[in-house]
């Protein structure tokens, strides 16, 4: 009966959003944080009961829906407001009401000098209910009401100092960008409609071995325009350059939003779908090829900037790009691993550079950094533990997730993606330690008039609490014997298909169409878990997070003048540092001759062409008005002429 | 006899409130908002009382007009005309409210408001073709003197174009009327005009039909106003008084989309089908068109005019789609725009009261100094883009889904209007809303006030209501959306063809129920 409470998680965020909204400014600012911050904690506490529940199902029961009402529908159509729990909901849920929580506790600390504190939280608790309707909504439009609404959400919150011009652009090109992603998750939902009467995801996912063909066009079109709703919100090619803009809004924002939960949004309903995506091979190699493509690309580019936050948003788009390229080889469990591993070192990490930030008022360049951590002990500690963890030093978190991946990207993959997943953790390792070294090492090249110190401890204390998780999460998942692998058990229920029926139900609706089904023999022979090859390709990823590391020690510690010895001059830096200039590509190719067009239309098209053939018919009509005028003259003898005429070639019409 | 107490309601308001001293502002304001209130809240019992179970005509009254012709007063309400029937009452009281400091006139103003009320109510009633004739022109004259005297400098320009626009769109309807009348004569030997009749008997050959079907087009085409009969709209919109234009986009424009459902679709079914591709061609080009160009636009009320031409374009897609997802989509986009673009309407003209411009390069920074104003204007906004959990939402996605099930290439463009969207009115809410307080003129402006909210809220509401929970008001028309579907499903006309864009596909589906059967069976077994 637990479960019965399911409705209630993203209910008390959206309660507290109100009244923060509401009352905000006349509560005070005390009684607003501890409404959001509660009403996240509550969401927590509700979580595990409803995980207690869940593990009190019935054997072979591994999903629970809850109805509340029926939202809309027409003819045959029907859609529920309605929750489902699964292993992987579970999962989801634990990450974004945990984390959640740590991040509410941390912006009370953060935001505390803000005039509309309220306004901030009553933004921030509203993103935690949508996020959260979005991984618990039991089917696909209602997953879309909370995927706009985090994106919504994160459009006001990025716009939150709505003063500064570069906010309110980062804003309305995150909702924009990702509006692209949406319009082609719409028309996914549609044919999905079109093709199993339902959009309900456990029906859809039972149905769709017996309903699709393998690598037939429905399911390669529905996939891949799943997968295009995936790459807006989850930042990847081509759709990733609203994330680095994003970092205009607060730094908690960067850390809950653009970080821990909505950006992975895409990876969440992706492994959702993963029924769908086992049937597309096709999209499957796009989805692997853009993952490792955005983890390569956006690594390149955090080598090469100064802003503390551009940096992480950077390693954010490469390291979501991990999790899609596992999603991509259909390692669905790597993919969330390294999502809630992700979640916990990279939270850390920004509100880490929010602690900096704060601590020498609100500068961002490293460049302006440098020997922080005798200023702030904590906050560069806590920094340290999640920056090994992200770059995958043993035994942190970081290490096991991500190194899952690489190894499914190498046996279930190819060889090709392996390798430029290796490349993207050895520039991550590179970045993230140049990154550290600029700021918290060396001369301190921080303005003599500011002078830097250690947070409050409501700051510290999720830091600390981030650093401890990014430490220990890898237990989840500790990939050496898989029977041991709690995160692959958990979610084996969702994730649970069976190729061969798929298959065989393919060639049989091939067969009733009268055409040829291939043989598709050689996807079935299973493939062998080599344990010794995992420890070794281990023992490689340490050695090249080493060398990354050492690399940037040497960069930036041992030798800071060797830097601007190789990047002077050169194009190809140039280049990067200009991340590829595929904003100012997207700007002269699509907004600019879009605004253009626009203006065209309204000035030739609407006033002259459409607007002047109406008021030229209306003139028209009015000459030939004036010019009938001239009969009604009013004149007897112009009238007796008219007959006249009229009645001669009349006479000479008819004979 | 209650259905034309309410119909009439207004227009003796307006006879009474005639007889007013001019100077008695107060008691003028009052009368007229007590008639419109009390028009309102009778209205609700219709829609309380309303049998959602039927396709029927419901209230229905029949008596003879002018006896030697056939025309009768025969008037009706079913489920397609039940909710724009409200929300004309329902948005009278509305600008009643919002017209409250008019200065100029304000007695000729109340009853202008008030004929239009019953003018318009008249044309969703009317079960005779004579009679729906005689409100559809009757509606305008109210419309033009309201655009004429009370609007802005342009305002003859406009209301002449108005006018003169939509009444020679009327003209050939009437010709089309004549020719219905005369031929239900010789087929079925009673003179008569009754739509209901018509509907059941009409059978003309199907290139007449074709001319029929398109001179009623060119009538409701222009009204709705669909690409490229557009430009009466803008230029009509940004002269009229704020009520002026709420009442253009929430109820003026819904007479045209209605007009097709309640004529061309029942009347012609075949042609309506012979002619689907052509009409979604042209909602997908007013969809994106309107879009592209209200994003230029540097005039508030323009450019909410445009977004409406892009909005009703995606009522005519679903109207077009001819299955149950699309009509019904359509119907409750109806009522959705005049939701959305009835509030972005009374919003402009809050800062219009205020500033008396709208040029958006005279604003940026309001929502500084209005807060609660930003936040109703954010809402209006979001719903206009149609963002899931608000009213747009519900309506766009049933119209992509109607359209998607024809075709999925016309769903395709048609969607692309919703990126569009947000293009355009987040780029307008920042120019306005956002960035610094620069204007000095806009320094003191004060936030919205009481009335001002009264006017919003209610709008806000259903916003969310029809948001999160539309099926009070979609179960209304339920009934007659399959009953008119089954008349002009395309499934009638074409050769038999597997359903489904899908293609090869399709046929290889098995039916939904199978894999629900499957489902079933599949959790008793766990059990």
């Amino acid at each position: 009966m637990l479960l019965k409470l399911t409705c209630l998680v993203p209910l008390f965020p959206l309660i507290g959003s109100i009244i923060n909204g509401f009352f905000g400014l006349r509560i005070g600012k005390n009684a607003v944080g501890i409404i959001a911050a509660g009403s996240m904690a509550l969401s927590f506490l509700t979580s595990i009961l409803i995980f207690v529940g869940f593990l009190m199902l019935p054997e072979g029961q591994h999903v629970f829906e809850q109805v509340v009402w029926t939202w809309f529908g027409a003819g045959d159509f029907s859609v529920d407001f309605g929750f489902q729990v699964d292993p992987l909901t579970l999962v989801m849920m634990f990450v974004v009401t945990g984390v959640g929580f740590i991040i509410h506790v941390y912006a009370i600390g953060y935001m505390h000098e803000e005039f509309s504190f309220y306004r901030f939280f009553a933004y921030f608790n509203l993103f935690a209910s949508m996020m959260l309707l979005l991984i618990m909504g039991n089917n696909f439009l209602l997953m879309f009401i909370g995927w706009e609404g985090v994106g919504c959400c994160s459009y006001f919150l990025i716009g939150y100092y709505f003063e500064k011009k570069s906010a309110c652009d980062a804003g309305t090109k995150a909702f924009v960008v990702n509006r692209v992603g949406d319009f082609a998750f719409l028309l996914a939902v549609m044919y999905i409609f079109n093709i199993f009467g339902t959009i309900d995801f456990t029906e859809v996912m039972h149905a769709a071995p017996e309903k699709l063909i393998y690598a037939g066009e429905a399911v390669t079109i529905i996939t891949f325009l799943l997968f295009v709703g995936a790459t807006g919100k989850s930042a990847q090619i081509p759709l990733y350059t609203w994330l680095p803009d994003a970092m205009e809004g607060p730094t908690p924002v960067s850390a809950l939003i653009h970080a821990a939960t909505m950006v992975t949004a895409g990876v969440y309903m992706i492994v959702r779908c993963s029924a769908l995506f086992n049937l597309a091979p096709m999209t499957m190699m796009i989805v692997a090829g853009t993952g490792a493509a955005t983890a390569i690309m956006a690594a390149t580019i955090g080598m090469t900037q100064f802003d503390i936050k551009r940096v992480l948003a950077y390693s954010t788009v490469s390291q979501i790009g991990y999790m899609i390229l596992a999603c991509g080889v259909g390692a669905y469990t790597a993919a969330i691993f390294h999502l809630v591993t992700h979640a916990f070192f990279k939270a850390c990490l920004f509100l880490g550079s929010g602690s900096v930030i704060h601590g020498i008022h609100g500068e961002q360049d490293m460049r302006k950094m440098g020997g922080l951590k005798n200023y702030m002990p904590v906050t560069y500690w806590t920094f340290l533990v999640s920056t090994l963890a992200i770059a995958g030093i043993p035994p942190l978190s970081g290490f096991f997730s991500k190194d899952e991946v690489l190894y499914h990207a190498l046996v279930d993959g190819h060889v090709f993606l392996w390798g430029m997943g290796i490349a993207a953790a050895l520039l991550t390792a590179f970045y993230m330690f140049r990154l550290v070294f600029m700021t918290f090492h060396g001369e301190s090249r921080v303005d003599p008039d500011v002078h830097p110190h250690e947070s409050p401890k409501v700051m510290t204390m999720p830091l600390v609490i981030l650093a401890g998780l990014a430490t220990v999460g890898g237990i989840l998942g500790i990939p050496l014997f898989h029977g041991w692998h709690i995160l692959h058990n958990w979610l084996e229920p969702v994730l649970h298909f069976d190729l061969a029926i798929a298959l065989e139900n393919s060639k049989h609706m091939l067969h009733e169409a009268g055409r040829h089904a291939p043989s598709w023999a050689d996807l079935l022979n299973p493939k062998e878990h080599n344990l010794w090859l995992e420890i070794f390709l281990m023992a490689f990823s340490a050695c090249v997070a080493i060398t990354g590391i050492v690399a940037a020690y040497i960069f930036y510690i041992k030798r800071p003048d060797l830097p601007a010895k190789f990047t002077k001059g050169q194009w190809g830096f140039d280049l990067v540092k200009n991340k590829y200039y595929v904003d100012e590509l997207y700007d002269e190719a699509i907004v600019k001759p879009t605004v253009e067009t626009s203006h065209l239309l309204w000035k030739e098209c609407d006033a002259k062409a459409i607007d002047g053939t109406v008021i030229g018919t209306a003139k028209s009509i009015g000459w030939l008005s004036t010019q009938a005028r001239a009969f009604q003259s009013g004149f007897v003898r112009n009238y007796a002429l008219f007959i006249a005429v009229g009645f001669i070639s009349l006479l000479l019409i008819m004979f | 006899m209650f259905l034309t107490f309410i119909t009439f309601l207004p227009i003796i308001g307006a006879f009474f409130l005639a007889f007013f001293p001019k100077e008695n502002e107060g008691a003028i304001k009052q009368t007229a908002l007590a008639v419109a209130a009390a028009d309102f809240l009778l209205s609700l019992l219709l829609w309380t009382n309303f049998d959602n179970s039927t396709h029927k005509m419901q209230y229905e009254f029949n008596v003879s007009w002018i006896e030697s012709w056939g025309i009768n007063y025969h008037i009706g309400l079913d489920g397609i005309s039940l909710l724009l029937f409200v929300m004309t009452t329902f948005l009278t009281l509305i600008c009643i409210i919002a017209s409250w400091d008019v200065k100029k006139h304000i007695r000729e103003y109340m009853m202008a408001m008030l004929a239009l009320s019953t003018g318009m109510l008249g044309v969703f009633i009317s079960l005779d073709l004579f009679m729906f004739y005689v409100f559809w022109e009757f509606q305008l004259v109210p419309m033009y003197i309201i655009v004429g005297v009370w609007g802005g400098p342009r305002r003859i320009y406009a209301a002449v174009k108005f006018f003169i626009y939509t009444a020679v769109g009327s003209l050939l309807m009437l010709v089309a009327i004549l020719w219905i009348y005369f031929h239900i004569k010789e087929t079925t030997g009673i003179a008569t005009a009754d739509i209901l009749f018509i509907t059941e008997n009409i059978s003309a050959p199907l290139d007449i039909q074709k001319w029929l079907w398109m001179a009623f087009f060119l009538a409701f085409a222009i009204k709705v106003p669909m690409f490229p009969f557009h430009t009466w709209l803008p230029d009509a919109h940004v002269e009229a008084p704020t009520a002026g234009s709420v009442i253009l986009a929430g109820v003026l424009l819904k007479m045209g989309t209605y007009g097709f459902l309640r004529f061309n679709l029942p009347f012609f079914p075949q042609a309506s089908y012979d002619f689907m591709p052509f009409i979604a061609w042209l909602s997908i080009i007013g969809i994106v068109y309107g879009a592209l160009v209200a994003m230029v636009q540097e005039d508030l009320k323009k450019l909410v005019a445009y977004s409406s031409v892009s909005h009703l374009g995606f009522v005519m897609l679903g109207i077009f789609a001819l299955n149950e997802y699309g009509i019904q989509g359509a119907l409750i986009q109806n009522i959705n725009h005049g939701i959305s673009t009835g509030a972005l309407f009374l919003l402009v003209g809050v800062i219009y009261d205020r500033r008396h411009t709208r040029m958006i390069n005279e604003f940026g920074g309001l929502s500084k100094q209005m807060p609660v104003y930003a936040i109703c204007f954010m809402i209006a906004a979001l719903s206009s883009i149609g963002l899931p959990g608000m009213n747009g939402f519900v309506g766009e996605f049933l119209v992509l889904l109607g359209i998607f099930q024809v075709n999925g290439l016309w769903a395709a463009c048609a969607t692309s209007g919703v990126i569009l969207a947000a293009c355009y009115i987040l780029w307008m809410f920042q120019r306005v809303m956002f960035l610094e307080l620069k204007n000095p003129k806009n320094m003191n402006l004060k936030d919205i006030n009481t009335r001002e909210l009264i006017t919003i809220v209610p709008l806000l509401i259903l916003i969310f209501w029809i948001g999160l929970y539309p099926k009070p008001f979609m179960k209304t028309f339920d009934a007659s959306v399959n009953h008119l579907v089954s008349k002009v499903s395309p499934d009638n006309f074409r050769p038999k063809k597997d359903h489904g864009s899908g293609g090869h596909h399709a046929s290889l589906i098995t039916k939904t129920e199978l894999a629900k059967l499957n489902q079933k069976l599949q959790k008793t077994s766990h059990n």
